[in-house]
């Protein structure tokens, strides 16, 4: 049974971009989007062609139906909800659980 | 296995290089062990440019041969050294330096030397020829002595030998023999269209003149004296009064030669003994010398197919036809100029005003182009050849190939109607049929052309006719040449900057909701929080526009591969005082930074974790530093030598200039970055050609260049305006930024944006000097606007605690990134390598 923690308000996180949170010794990229409705996704900060930690600094966007983020070093996308990447299927990134209490963001612990 | 036999090139200028060209590619060059003689110091060089040389005085700057070029092929060059003697029973040949070398072939292309006309005092001191990069030192060296120059001849390479007497800042006088200049390849009206036009340049003409004599002179080195009594003073004497073969080597072997001279040669470029082949203007064809590069390349093809048996081409004369530009003016002769045809018809155009000289001859059915001659604007050059060369029919009413087109109306040719053998650009050998078949096989620009096949990478004459090729070909192809930015927005770049003017938009999602779809991504955010930039010029970390940039904008520093930052505060010009390098050396030993000298004159940072920039940033703002905005598409350095302050050569204060425009430009947004330099003098120390904008001081201003490029495709700017002032200066590069963030696409270097433009260097000066748009002073409004409303992005963002906050690594804690590591080499930090990171854990 999973506990969840607050981890920022909203407005932490500037519309249509991303922070990253540490809970557990892990880094968690999480993307606020709102084009007219809110949004909220948690991914692994880190990125597997680069090796850094550098997801969450990403330009966020979709291609076609796929809402993605785009690694800001070599550019791959990774697809939100799933953490599949876009240019190698062989490669996936950690997704987190993640949910909006009001305004407050909460992570899985 | 065949045997290798022994291959001797005697000559290295621009045609026994493309024989060398030709062999490589022939794919033959393996059979043969080849030897080359040049007698000048310096590998081969195009001739053609030579006058360029005196713009850089660099002979790399107009060298042909690319590096390793004779090492990778395997071939020998001898320079320096000449062949005195061919021993055709021993097949031996001996060089002036006592070399010996077996031969079984030969190339004969030693090419021509300029003829000198024996009038009394022809080889009096002071006096030259202008042939070879020595002629040019010889001149440039003279010229500082003196103030008057005068050119013995008024044909095509007198009017270069002009251009260069002027450059050097001498008063410049041509003599020509006979009534009208370029008599060759131009007629009466249009030589005295092409004689106005160059003395508006401010060089005198003396057309009917003879020289008889010449003499001391009383208030310069010499003075000639006319057959008609007239006198001319001057201190230095250029003859320019035709070409001779230089075939006495050939004369000394006993080969068949022409009455006046020159390698009596066959089809095959052989001469009378069939294992020497002449090619070049040492060759003689059908009693005829060919003194231009088209017709040399030829026989080089020629010679190279016959000897390695791998083509079928043979030389059967050539085309004279020549488009070129003289001192900044066009001039284009084709076929029968003269209409010496019998009962042929010419059409002639004259324009007073823009002094603009055309005439068509035609047969006498109206139906074929015999010739034409084009003074001032050669625009139709390429179409009126192809009308030539291919016996296409000409429409009804042909004089309508020549008037001032009616917009929408094209008079051109059909690109259709060009049979695939028809050669679009001559100096490269492009036909249609190549065209074609690169387009087939994906090329979508003419930038793509250019890059593989080299067409239209010459004279640039024939760029329009191709790009007409390669739309047509697009279409038939049914290629829709698809310019959208992205799925989201269904426009180019161009269309969205105007949009964006004309709506007035100010974010991302106002335009977004208005004319486009989707959430956006990685393309269209950065490229339109650069044009909102652009526009507005407001501060890019303001909330709208912040989710719009790029991590380097977003943090306002550039992003190394592992995560951390690179601080690059400006300093324009390069000009640092001691007491700021101390306060740069401080931050970086107190932050435990990395530091290096970048190319731009300046110091970069690096291994600044992103919640240290801030606080860093604070340090360097207060201290009087500021943003060097080396991490945005836009404004970098103006890069500068010391110039008139320091140094013994400078003209101008290069660093002031320099100080000044980087101050005026910073902040400048734009579709890829740009960089400046000032040189202070014609050596060019700060590598100006190099940059998208590149500012060269001369003895009465500057000279300012375009679109050059470093990089992974190196491109040497254009020289766009000579000796203007300082405020022309300005205004000419606000006016050039501004159409280049208007119509670049994204990503778009300056280089690429010119090679891509239709009409080129000439359209571009058309637009921005010649304000042919009617857009220069929007244009200069525009930058107006933007140099009013600099801020430095980083002493704003230090001063918001919001925006301070979103450089902390994590959202939830102080905490720094564990993931990044440094490790110490040559005394400074550097990111761990992932093997030395395996070891770290294994030990720890």
């Amino acid at each position: 049974m999973s506990k969840w923690i607050n981890i920022c308000h909203l407005d932490d996180i500037p519309a249509n971009t991303g922070r990253c949170a540490l809970l557990n010794k892990e880094q968690i990229a999480i993307f606020h989007i709102n084009d007219g409705e809110k949004r909220i996704y948690a991914v692994s900060n880190y990125c597997p062609f680069s090796e850094a930690n550098i997801i969450s600094r990403g330009i966020v966007g979709n291609l076609g139906d796929k809402t993605v983020v785009a690694s800001p070093l070599y550019k791959q996308h990774f697809e939100l909800t799933t953490g599949e990447c876009l240019e190698d299927e062989n490669v996936t990134i950690k997704i987190y659980p993640v949910r909006l209490d009001g305004d407050t963001v909460q992570l899985a612990a | 296995m065949s045997s290798v036999s022994n291959l001797l090139v005697i000559g290295n200028g621009p045609v026994g290089h493309k024989f060398l060209e030709a062999l490589v590619q022939s794919g033959k060059a393996d059979d043969y062990k080849v030897t080359i003689f040049g007698e000048e110091p310096h590998a081969a060089y195009d001739r053609v440019q030579l006058t360029a040389w005196f713009e850089t005085r660099d002979a790399k700057d107009i060298n042909m041969v690319p590096d390793g070029f004779y090492n990778d092929n395997g071939f020998t060059l001898y320079t320096n050294d000449k062949i005195t003697r061919i021993d055709r029973i021993r097949s031996v040949v001996t060089s002036e330096q006592g070399v010996e070398v077996y031969f079984d072939k030969i190339v004969l292309a030693t090419g021509s030397y300029p003829f000198v006309p024996p009038v009394l005092g022809h080889d009096r001191e002071n006096t030259f020829v202008y042939r070879t990069i020595e002629d040019l030192e010889a001149i440039t060296a003279a010229a500082q002595k003196g103030k008057v120059g005068a050119v013995i001849g008024g044909g095509l390479l007198g009017l270069e030998a002009a251009k260069a007497l002027k450059d050097l800042g001498l008063e410049t006088h041509v003599i020509e023999f006979a009534p009208r200049l370029m008599a060759v390849q131009v007629d009466d009206g249009g030589g005295a269209m092409l004689r106005k036009k160059i003395e508006d340049l401010g060089v005198s003409v003396h057309t009917q003149k003879n020289t008889q004599q010449i003499c001391d002179g009383e208030n310069t080195c010499h003075k000639m004296i006319f057959a008609d009594g007239q006198e001319l003073e001057t201190d230095l004497l250029v003859f320019s009064a035709g070409i001779r073969p230089r075939d006495e080597l050939a004369r000394n072997t006993g080969l068949g030669m022409g009455a006046r001279g020159g390698v009596v040669i066959n089809n095959n470029c052989q001469s009378s003994d069939p294992n020497i082949y002449a090619i070049g203007e040492v060759a003689l064809w059908d009693n005829r010398i060919y003194g231009l590069i088209a017709p040399g390349s030829a026989m080089a093809q020629a010679a190279v197919d016959h000897m390695t048996g791998t083509g079928d081409s043979e030389f059967a004369g050539a085309d004279m036809s020549t488009k070129l530009k003289l001192m900044g003016v066009d001039v284009a002769s084709i076929g029968d100029a003269h209409g010496n045809t019998p009962n042929c018809r010419a059409y002639t155009y004259v324009n007073d005003r823009e002094e603009i000289y055309k005439k068509i001859v035609v047969s006498e059915d109206d139906k074929h182009l015999l010739g034409a001659v084009l003074i001032g604007d050669a625009a139709e050059y390429g179409s009126l050849l192809q009308f030539m060369l291919n016996k296409m029919e000409l429409p009804p009413e042909p004089e309508g190939l020549i008037l001032p087109q009616v917009e929408g109306h094209s008079t051109g040719i059909g690109v259709d109607a060009l049979p695939d053998s028809a050669q679009l650009c001559s100096c490269m050998n492009v036909s249609k049929a190549d065209v074609v078949s690169v387009v087939e096989a994906g090329a979508a620009t003419i930038a793509d052309i250019k890059d593989s096949t080299n067409a239209a990478t010459g004279c640039g004459g024939c760029a329009a006719l191709i790009t007409q090729v390669l739309n047509a070909e697009l279409e038939k192809l049914g290629v829709e040449v698809n310019r959208d930015l992205c799925e989201h927005f269904a426009y180019t770049r161009q269309d969205l900057y105007n949009i964006i003017r004309v709506e007035k938009i100010k974010t991302f999602e106002e335009l977004l909701e208005k004319h486009g779809s989707g959430l956006g991504c990685d393309i269209c955010k950065p490229t339109i929080g650069s044009l909102l930039a652009s526009c507005w010029n407001e501060y890019i970390l303001e909330k709208p526009l912040q989710g719009l940039q790029d991590t380097n904008d977003y943090f306002l520093g550039n992003i190394q591969k592992d995560g951390t930052y690179s601080i690059v505060p400006r300093i324009a010009g390069g000009e640092i005082t001691a007491d700021k390098l101390i306060v740069l050396g401080e931050i970086a030993k107190k932050y435990n930074l990395y530091t290096k000298i970048t190319g731009g004159q300046r110091i970069d940072l690096f291994g600044a974790r992103s919640e240290q920039l801030p606080i860093i940033w604070k340090e360097l703002v207060s201290e009087g530093f500021e943003s060097g905005h080396a991490y945005g598409k836009s404004m970098r350095t103006c890069k500068s030598c010391v110039g008139s302050t320091w140094c013994r050569y400078g003209v101008q204060d290069s660093v002031a200039m320099a100080i000044m425009l980087e101050n005026r430009y910073k902040g400048l947004r734009a579709p890829h970055k740009l960089k400046m330099a000032v040189s202070g003098c014609t050596r060019e120390c700060a590598e100006a050609q190099s940059k998208d904008v590149g500012v060269i001081a001369t003895e009465k201003g500057w000279n300012l260049y375009v679109c050059g490029n470093g990089g992974m495709k190196p491109r040497h700017a254009d020289l766009f305006a000579s000796d203007i002032d300082d405020a022309t200066l300005i205004k000419t590069i606000d006016r050039f930024f501004m159409f280049y963030i208007r119509t670049a696409d994204r990503l778009q270097r300056t280089s690429v944006w010119m090679n891509n433009m239709e009409g080129g260097l000439e359209y571009l000066k058309s637009v921005i000097i010649d304000d042919k748009l009617g857009l220069c002073e929007e244009l200069e409004n525009d930058m107006s606007r933007i140099v009013g409303t600099y801020q430095c992005e980083w002493k704003t963002t230090t001063e918001d605690p919001k925006k301070v906050e979103c450089f902390n690594h994590f959202i939830n804690s102080d905490a720094s990134d564990d993931n990044v590591v440094f490790v110490k080499e040559r005394e400074q930090i550097r990111p761990i390598k992932k093997t030395e990171r395996e070891n770290l854990i294994a030990v720890g």
